[in-house]
């Protein structure tokens, strides 16, 4: 019942995939012009630059994950159907994972190229990144869901859900100093929970959608 | 196949109705009318699931298709895939229900070039090829022509003679025979 459901949204995600890597890629440009040309702090500081730019490219994709749907009663077709809306929400964060996160990763190549980062530091980014952007994907479908129908709900959503982001920023660009085991295990650990408690809370929010 | 009882609908502060009973057997069909704003579309939304009742039950005998405003299309797709997608979630296939509603030649159209009445049909397309026995149907013949309401009542008198039920709300005439009548009058808002 559930995979159709990634399959669409993973496939409409894709399509929009472009929009958050250029993001990412753009910021990670302009940061040397930020900082200036100093190729030691910029390997030292671009694994969190890379990390941030990660997290404000999530916001980007946040405003068509949920809004649409609800517009186009096509979350009305699947309550009628009897599909949990914690299902739909799991579905969603699912396919927005599967659209955002891996097209981030390889961005993410680039992007530490740019910025002149060594091998071990962008072997710890991208683990780093891979546990870090599935909450993200869930955070983001859990905001989508809270701020649907409201005025601003772009800028709202932003507001909403970098606070909640901030645990995974710090654990996750923690995570790239080599003495620095506890970091990553510090974020699998807030990523599993926000991974794992997103659907109850979107699936509430989307049955709140309907009354 | 539907039985709701003493069900009442409260929006915000209004009492749109209460102590609301009704019965839908197999091959029934229930048409609801009344002024707008009366809670036409929350009885039906009630009926469907989709809307809890602020007092009162509902029961389904089986699974249920729902009609509403939005025709829930995905724009970008074409209608073919646009009614796949909603097929498969169904377990069923869509052809010979937009061969029904005289769609077929637009299955390699992207959704966003239909016309409204267009959607309409393909809406109450999505509908028929369900296979659910209970067709919950708000305002159906919204923007459809002539041809299109024709089509829509050889629809729904397919599905009656199939052991099929339905309930709309409706503000244009359907040619639907010997319908039972549901007037919300509103008079407790």
């Amino acid at each position: 019942m559930i995979s159709p459901l990634i399959l669409r949204d993973t496939l409409r995600g894709l399509r929009a995939a472009g929009l958050p890597v250029a993001f990412f890629l753009i910021a990670a440009t302009l940061f040397p012009f930020a900082v200036g040309p100093d190729a030691r702090l910029l390997a030292k500081a671009g694994g969190g630059m890379l990390w941030l730019a990660a997290l404000l490219a999530s916001l980007l994709p946040i405003e068509r994950l949920v809004a649409p749907d609800a517009d186009a009663g096509v979350l009305d077709q699947f309550a009628a159907r009897g599909i949990a809306d914690e299902g739909i929400a799991a579905a969603k964060i699912a396919a927005h994972w599967l659209s955002f996160g891996p097209p981030l990763m390889l961005a993410a190549l680039p992007g530490a190229a740019l910025l002149g980062l060594d091998a071990p530091t962008l072997g710890r980014l991208e683990a780093s990144l891979a546990i870090g952007t599935p909450a993200l994907a869930a955070l983001g479908v859990t905001v989508a869901a809270l701020t649907v129908g409201l005025r601003g709900s772009g800028a709202l959503a932003g507001l909403v859900l970098l606070p909640l982001a901030v645990p995974l920023l710090i654990f996750g660009a923690g995570a790239l100093e080599p003495a620095n085991a506890q970091a990553l295990k510090l974020l699998a650990a807030t990523a599993l929970l926000l991974t794992f408690g997103a659907p109850f809370a979107a699936g509430a929010a989307l049955r709140s959608l309907r009354d | 196949m539907l039985a709701l009882r003493d069900v009442a609908c409260l929006r915000g502060d209004r009492l749109l109705f209460e102590g609301l009973s009704l019965t839908v057997a197999a091959g029934e069909a229930l048409v609801v009318t009344g002024p707008n704003g009366v809670g036409k579309s929350s009885l039906l939304r009630i009926a469907a699931g989709l809307l809890r009742p602020s007092a009162g039950t509902v029961e389904r005998a089986g699974r249920v298709a729902w009609l509403g405003e939005a025709a829930a299309l995905d724009g970008d797709r074409t209608l073919g895939e646009a009614l796949r997608f909603w097929a498969k979630l169904d377990g069923t296939r869509p052809e010979v229900a937009t061969e029904a509603m005289g769609i077929a030649h637009l299955a390699r159209v992207p959704v966003r070039y239909l016309s409204t009445g267009q959607r309409r049909r393909s809406a109450i397309a999505r509908t028929v090829a369900s296979g659910a026995p209970l067709w919950l149907l708000d305002e159906p013949a919204n923007g459809l022509d002539t041809e299109g309401i024709d089509r829509l009542g050889d629809a729904i008198r397919a599905h009656r003679k199939a052991g099929g039920s339905i309930v709309t709300a409706t503000h244009l005439p359907l040619p639907i025979d010997d319908a039972e009548n549901l007037v919300l009058d509103g008079i407790l808002a």
